[in-house]
């Protein structure tokens, strides 16, 4: 296994893991949480990628992570107002009894 | 591989299982963190050392205290009545596991091709700057509005609520 | 054939032959008129109906006039006008009419007599209520008849032979509320139909052969030199010329018109008609129609033929006249039997009529064509004025026609009498003073010429003498003896006596013009010069012949007195004669059974055709129909059938599929989003695998 591997089979597991968890769990802020793996996941795999590059001083893949950053950070804080929203209408948090939209 | 690779890669993996498995929601947020600080490790031994940083910033210090804020407000830190995962979880694992397994297929089948050993790359702060304004502006620039709209967006949305709740 | 000395033809008609149409269609718009006027208006209808005959009777005399000025001059007229009527393709059918001295003979007796017999009419019918009515048929009628008179053309000639019968049929059946009359008119026109069909046949045929139905056209008419030799070429069945067989097919047509033997049934029952009728159109007229239209095609009957001696148009030796003469012949011996037994006034002249139509008939075939006419105008006046007389007879005792409640009118209907007589002398043939022996007469010296043989001559003879006797019982019933009626016998009125003597007249007077020693008809009718001459008196056979005639007249009459007399046998007692041959006076009574014979043949077949064609139609069309509609009801039920089930349950059913589907499908938006994520990420690994395994190792 190359070092390159070994980096991208971590990310692998921790995009898997965070996959898991937005899947299973019910709270809808650890479903957010759960997505948050999987950004930094992919991150991981950019800087990765980056660092085994041929040409490294282009930048390109640190800048990629950092813009990944700055959205995922964006994303978030909108994320979690949705959730306090939600929760002051239904006083849950609950996302099996999120249901309204069922067709 | 050196040891610090699989220290670190131990780190944040655990950290990860924590914050999908632990009861108290809290505690997930906690877990979390301790997954990005292992993650910004990962960046800084990687030889990214701006990303290394600017993850523990951004990361650490806004999206996990969001998180907590969040859990917070939502009193999440309750134990829910029917469990913590949700009634069809079997279905979400396989779907992971299923998801890691084509990935890790897929990297274990290119490992061949995949670069050995490189020079480590030797990146200032300079040089970032200049691409940041130079190459990448474009992108700077949007993300600058889509932080702005974020902003105001997350706003109002959680402003609205307050108004009518009271 | 007429050669040489034929008639010169005109290039340009005079002016009275190209007015020559108002002469039948003057009544005919009369009649029209009439049609539109209401039953009230019968001063109006009666004077339009007598008015428009005065005026066609002008119009005659002034083409007789022309026509007999043309002759005294030595050159014979033949005017025909001729017009396009219906052009075909390459041909044309064509119509038009004529003017000869045949033509405008018959047209000055058709409107005198017609002229007569419509004033009669005002009188006989003043009490009727349909009187405006029959004067329209009776215009409708004489307009017809004088556009047969005039017809140069077949087609033409055919249409105004149609309206002719139609009117016989409307005016037979005048009083249409008693069924005898109804029936009568069914059955004339009937039988008359039967003869026309044969000479709609002659007609087509004629066509056929020829190319043209005119009669004369400058030389391509049919009865002209090419026309006939067109004819003659033609061959049909037995060995028969086509001229033969066509003239044999226009000769049936006369017989059902003129009651010549087979088809005579119609005229004694057509007597339901009014007696003006009977006067006109069942003596004078419409049944002289047919003698006419043989007179008319004779240079076809006498196609191919050989003279005889007289000339060109007498007594020519073909089939088709020779069938004309036997058929003429036995019709008067059979017609004159009948009439001895018969008790109706009217029917007494009816049989009279067919018999006498048979001396025409005869004397035409054997004659030639003066001959026969030369009867046809002298019989159209004395049996017009029998006719008249009898009605005013039957006016006179309340509408009584049974002669053997008459008798005795000598002294209560003196002028009706002293006519009547007049009539019935001439009828018989009385010698010398009146004009039916001098018109017997010719006939009976035809036929003692005649090259075929004598038997028609014979026949003839036995004629003469029944036409005496009967005529002479009717008189003695009628006018002898004593009254057997009800009531109180009267005379009629002047307007219908004063047709009756004019009649007379003519009766006597007539028979001057047609005289051996003076043959001015013949002449006129022949072109030829006429001459007084006394030398004919004088020709081997004349005087035996006038003999004959002479003893077999005074015979019948004789006879007629003896068994008849003075005496008057009442309704229940049997007739003189009947006593003395009474099965033979069964028979005669009873018409020789033709009507019965008839009855059992003809209209039973067609009784039986009638029943077959109704089961043919119940029982196989209908059967058919029905079928159609089983089988349409039948596909229409398996069409319900298979809408209802295949296609909407077909369309149903697909619609629950798709809804169910849809249902089912709808399941997929739980609403969960962590569901959603689930369904995001199974569609990345898949693509992920595709993609993989799809790129080049």
């Amino acid at each position: 296994m190359t070092p390159l591997g070994g980096y991208l089979l971590v990310a692998a597991l921790l995009f898997a893991i965070g996959l898991a968890g937005a899947l299973t769990r019910r709270n809808a802020i650890l479903v957010l949480i759960g997505i948050e793996l999987m950004l930094n996941a992919a991150n991981l795999n950019l800087i990765a990628f980056w660092r085994y590059s041929p040409h490294p001083e282009l930048l390109t893949g640190m800048m990629f992570a950092v813009f990944s950053i700055a959205v995922a950070a964006a994303e978030a804080a909108v994320g979690l107002g949705l959730v306090i929203s939600i929760y002051r209408h239904t006083r849950t948090t609950d996302l099996d009894e999120m249901n309204r939209m069922k067709g | 591989m050196s040891a610090v690779f699989w220290i670190l890669a131990a780190l944040t993996v655990l950290g990860g299982l924590a914050a999908v498995t632990l009861k108290n929601t809290v505690h997930c947020a906690l877990a979390v963190t301790v997954a990005f600080a292992g993650l910004a490790l990962l960046y800084l031994q990687l030889d990214a050392q701006f990303a290394g940083f600017a993850q523990i910033l951004v990361y650490i210090g806004a999206v996990a205290i969001l998180v907590v804020f969040a859990i917070l407000l939502t009193r999440g830190s309750e134990t829910p009545k029917q469990g913590i995962f949700s009634r069809s979880w079997f279905t979400g694992m396989t779907i992971a596991a299923g998801v890691f397994a084509v990935l890790g297929w897929a990297v274990i089948q290119s490992s061949q091709v995949l670069p050995d050993e490189t020079v480590a790359p030797s990146v200032t702060v300079n040089q970032i700057g200049n691409a940041l304004l130079g190459r990448y502006v474009l992108p700077l620039e949007i993300v600058a509005l889509l932080l702005t709209a974020a902003l105001v967006g997350a706003v109002i949305v959680a402003m609205h609520e307050k108004g009518e709740s009271k | 054939m007429q050669e040489g000395m034929g008639f010169t033809p005109q290039l340009t008609a005079s002016s009275i032959a190209q007015i020559l149409w108002l002469i039948p269609a003057v009544p005919m718009v009369a009649s029209g008129v009439i049609a539109l006027l209401k039953q009230p208006a019968r001063k109006l209808a009666s004077t339009l109906a007598i008015g428009s005959l005065a005026v066609s009777l002008l119009l005659a005399l002034v083409a007789f006039g022309h026509v007999l000025s043309g002759w005294s001059h030595g050159f014979s007229v033949r005017e025909t006008v001729n017009f396009v009527w219906l052009p075909m393709g390459t041909g044309t059918v064509d119509l038009g009419w004529v003017l000869d001295p045949l033509s405008a003979v018959m047209l000055v007796m058709v409107t005198l007599v017609g002229l007569l017999i419509f004033i009669y009419s005002t009188g006989y019918m003043a009490h009727d209520e349909n009187y405006t009515r029959f004067f329209c048929f009776l215009s409708l009628f004489a307009g017809a008849m004088l556009g047969v008179v005039i017809a140069n053309s077949l087609l033409l000639l055919f249409m105004n032979w149609e309206i002719v019968g139609l009117t016989s049929y409307l005016l037979i059946g005048f009083w249409y509320q008693k069924p005898s009359a109804a029936a009568a008119a069914k059955k004339a026109f009937i039988t008359t139909r039967v003869g026309d069909i044969f000479f709609l046949l002659g007609i087509v045929w004629l066509f056929a052969q020829t190319g043209t139905l005119l009669f004369y056209n400058h030389g391509g008419g049919a009865l002209e030199p090419d026309g006939i030799s067109a004819m003659l070429a033609g061959k049909a069945a037995m060995g028969l010329s086509a001229a033969t067989a066509i003239g044999l097919l226009i000769f049936a047509g006369a017989a059902g018109k003129s009651g010549q033997l087979p088809l005579h049934v119609w005229l004694p029952d057509a007597m339901e008609g009014p007696t003006p009728v009977s006067a006109l159109i069942h003596a004078a007229t419409m049944v002289a129609a047919g003698v006419y239209l043989v007179a008319r095609v004779y240079p076809l009957m006498a196609a191919g033929g050989t003279l005889s001696q007289g000339g060109a148009v007498a007594g020519s030796t073909t089939t088709a006249l020779t069938v004309v003469t036997w058929v003429g012949a036995s019709t008067a011996v059979f017609a004159a039997l009948i009439a001895v037994a018969q008790n109706d006034i009217k029917r007494i002249l009816a049989y009279s009529t067919v018999s006498q139509l048979g001396y025409m008939m005869a004397g035409l075939g054997m004659g030639g064509v003066a001959v026969g006419m030369f009867h046809l105008i002298t019989h159209a006046f004395f049996k017009a004025l029998l006719f008249m007389g009898a009605g005013s007879v039957i006016h006179g005792c309340h509408e009584e026609q049974d002669i053997r409640r008459m008798g005795g009118l000598r002294t209560e209907m003196p002028v009706t009498f002293a006519t009547y007589a007049i009539g019935m002398l001439a009828l018989s043939g009385f010698p010398l003073l009146f004009s039916g022996f001098w018109s017997k007469d010719a006939i009976l010296a035809s036929a003692h010429d005649w090259h075929s043989g004598r038997g028609p001559f014979y026949l003839l003879v036995f004629g003469a003498l029944l036409t005496a006797f009967y005529m002479t019982r009717q008189v003695c019933y009628v006018f002898f003896g004593e009254y057997r009626g009800h009531g109180h016998a009267h005379e009629s009125p002047r307007v219908m006596t004063a047709p009756l003597r004019i009649l007379a007249l003519f009766a006597i007077g007539l028979g001057i013009v047609g005289t051996p020693a003076w043959p001015w008809f013949q002449a006129f009718l022949e072109d030829h010069p006429a001459a007084l001459e006394f030398a004919r008196f004088n020709e081997p056979g004349f005087w035996p012949l006038i003999a004959t005639s002479t003893l077999v007249v005074f015979l019948g009459l004789g006879l007629g007195w003896w068994f008849y007399g003075n005496k008057s046998p009442r309704a229940e007692e049997a007739d003189a004669v009947e006593r003395v041959a009474p099965t033979v006076w069964g028979w005669l009574r009873d018409r020789l059974y033709v009507d019965e014979l008839y009855g059992v043949t003809v209209v039973a077949f067609y009784a039986w055709w009638a029943r077959v064609a109704d089961w043919l139609d119940r029982r196989v069309w209908g059967g058919i129909v029905a079928a159609v509609t089983t089988a349409f009801r039948g596909l229409a039920h398996f069409d319900r059938f298979f809408d209802q089930q295949f296609v909407d349950g077909g369309f149903d059913k697909g619609c629950e599929e798709i809804y169910t589907g849809g249902g089912l499908l709808a399941r997929v938006q739980t609403g969960r989003v962590q569901h959603y994520l689930r369904l995001l990420a199974v569609a990345v690994v898949v693509l992920a695998a595709i993609l993989i395994w799809s790129s080049p190792r």
